[in-house]
């Protein structure tokens, strides 16, 4: 066969090497190695790691689901609230859970459209995070409400009197919104998952998991017609699933802003609470990744540089969580209003002043670290942080439900909070639900998406030196 | 990817490439047009917000009015957000199904996947088919012309 004659003025050269960016997949991996190290961890014999930590997990959400049945038959007066604190940690979980989501939406949708190729290699496992903890927080308002057998009413269905809900209430928009946001969120992962599946389809010897893969793998062939409808589909579910994500935390800081409430109602809430919901969710993307990355031994896909561009974005979004609570504390000085001040010099100074600065420390200075290249590339110490981070801003939500509604207009109103054992089991309890399935996915799953990490090697790219694919010539 | 452009200049009609990843520049290369899947959302989309807005007119204004407030009855304000969420949920539900029904997927039986050599479509290596079907099929041209595009080994896979 005849090589295309190109004149080298019109081949592409590789760049200068101080602008060559490192790799995303290192030590120059082939293709078929993608599939080989992320398939692996699916296949075989099950690893001892997995079963010291799936054990605890099974206990854990066994626990949840006592909790709950507790709840049930006692009521929610065994939780620690009471006059005037109505919302504690249960509302505290459910948003901590759902802005830990809002990571992995970002990874796979946000950063799709901005063509972040880096994103390819942890989309998946931080999707997979999204669903988890989307079904985590999605228990809490359902056994908030007391009855739990009235849960129903909160779909658009007639009661016993043919009376509809009433959607004028922000609460109403948050059936919607989160319910919304788990079902494109599945949708989102499934569709990628198709490609994947089909490799695990075609890796299987077992004709049990031939089956169950082909059966998911929805009889994927490769095909390019079928790519080019595929890309197109993937590029409009990322296109819905940024203003999903954006209106949702959105709507749960509504849920807050819409009541009259002085540390509750600031039109600065839907801003400030999509960005911490970011922060969180890189904190706890960070945290299952960096050991994931050394148990499953896939630091040649989830590489350094992956790292320090999570803990970069954690670095800004961490900064306008900071911002956020600046301009919060100025405005409640610069409105003027007495009972706005009152809140927020109580918020910091009050008797809740400790659970203040646990969160400024954690939210504020904690990723201020991660300017230094040596802290971001120490695996360690990012780990670490990112941890603080999390702790952070769970205590964000135990500030802004607590501290707002512990003093209210009335003195005679006034309480102090704290928790019930129940409240702290249950807690417990969803991360025992989040991690069995994080688990099971992780086993059963390939945990990085490996058509999409391909994609973005050199060796898929036919205008790279390395390129397989080449224009006129023969694939390698 | 010049195999593929050797292939859409012959002619060819029912023919395609399988490769492990989508690749960059063949859709070109195979002569395609761009992808329909768009239509299926917009119309899911439209479809949500309307059904959306619909729904809480009819709820809250029309089949047991409800008023809070003195508050109007039905506004778009406050209808907006629950529609504004069917509209995303019905437009990704388009797109998913648009994107099956275009691919005539799912199915649970393609003569290729029966192929053992196939199965690496899906690992590394790179395929073009062309179904007997075409019209411009015969069986010593095609295979000439696979061999001169740079094929390494070319089978005819029987249904």
């Amino acid at each position: 066969m005849a090589e295309a004659v190109i004149p080298s003025s019109l081949k592409l050269q590789p760049p200068p090497p101080e602008l060559a960016r490192e790799p995303l997949v290192s030590n120059r991996r082939p293709i078929g190695w993608i599939s080989d190290a992320v398939a692996g961890v699916a296949e075989g014999k099950t690893p001892k790691w997995w079963w010291y930590a799936f054990i605890p997990s099974v206990l854990m959400l066994t626990m949840l689901g006592a909790m709950i049945l507790y709840l049930m038959s006692k009521g929610v007066g065994v939780w620690g609230l009471g006059q005037p604190i109505m919302w504690g940690w249960a509302i505290i979980n459910f948003v901590w859970w759902i802005g830990i989501g809002h990571a992995g939406t970002l990874i796979s949708a946000i950063l799709f459209l901005l063509r972040q190729r880096w994103r390819t290699a942890v989309n998946r496992a931080a999707e997979a995070m999204t669903i988890f903890a989307v079904m985590c927080a999605g228990i809490f308002p359902l056994i908030h409400i007391g009855r739990i057998w009235f849960g129903w009413w909160l779909l658009p269905l007639p009661n016993a009197n043919s009376i509809w809900p009433q959607f004028r209430s922000p609460l109403m928009w948050d059936v919607f919104a989160v319910s919304t946001y788990f079902t494109v969120s599945v949708l989102f992962w499934y569709m990628g998952l198709i490609p994947d599946l089909a490799v695990m389809r075609d890796r299987a010897r077992t004709k049990l998991r031939k089956f169950a893969y082909g059966l998911f793998a929805l009889g994927w062939t490769g095909s390019n017609r079928h790519w080019s409808n595929y890309e197109r589909a993937y590029l409009i579910l990322a296109g819905l699933s940024t203003p999903l994500v954006l209106s949702v935390h959105s709507i749960v800081s509504l849920d807050f802003s819409v009541s009259q409430l002085p540390g509750w109602h600031t039109t600065i809430f839907p801003p400030y609470f999509v960005a911490g919901a970011i922060f969180s969710g890189f904190g706890m993307v960070l945290t299952l990744l960096i050991p994931l990355r050394k148990v499953c031994k896939l630091e040649d896909v989830i590489t350094v540089r992956h790292v320090e561009l999570m803990c970069k974005v954690t670095l800004a979004t961490g900064s306008i969580v900071g911002y956020a609570y600046a301009m919060e504390f100025f405005i409640a000085w610069y409105s003027g209003n007495p009972y706005e001040r009152f809140t927020f010099i109580n918020r910091a100074f009050g008797p809740y002043g400790w659970a203040y600065w646990i969160m400024i420390s954690c939210n504020v200075l904690t990723p201020q670290f991660f300017w230094f290249k040596r802290i971001r590339t120490n695996m360690l110490i990012v780990f670490i942080l990112s941890i603080f981070v999390n702790i952070g801003m769970w205590f964000e939500r135990f500030v802004i439900v607590v501290t707002s509604l512990h003093r209210e207009f009335l003195p005679s109103n006034w309480s102090y909070y704290s928790p019930t054992w129940v409240d702290v089991c249950t807690y417990l309890g969803t991360f025992g639900l989040f991690f069995t399935f994080f688990l099971l996915f992780i086993r059963f799953v390939p945990l990085i998406a490996i058509a999409e990490v391909k994609a973005v090697t050199p060796q898929a790219d036919p205008h790279h030196p390395l390129g397989g694919a080449k224009e006129g010539g023969p694939h390698r | 990817m010049r195999a593929a452009e050797t292939i859409r200049d012959a002619g060819f009609k029912k023919w395609d490439v399988f490769t492990p990843y989508p690749m960059h520049g063949l859709d070109k290369a195979m002569g395609m047009k761009s992808s329909k899947v768009g239509w299926f959302s917009f119309i899911g989309g439209v479809t949500g917000f309307t059904l959306g807005n619909l729904m809480i007119w009819w709820m809250n204004a029309y089949d047991y009015a409800i008023p809070i407030g003195g508050k109007p009855m039905y506004s778009p304000f406050s209808a907006f957000p629950p529609s504004y969420e069917l509209t995303i949920l019905l437009g990704s539900f388009g797109a998913l199904l648009g994107m099956l029904f275009l691919n005539r997927l799912p199915r649970l039986h393609h003569p290729l996947l029966k192929h053992r050599r196939f199965a690496l479509a899906s690992h590394d290596k790179f395929f073009v088919v062309i179904e007997t079907a075409d019209p411009k099929y015969s069986e010593t041209e095609t295979r000439k012309l696979l061999e001169s595009a740079g094929s390494r080994q070319v089978e005819v896979v029987e249904e």
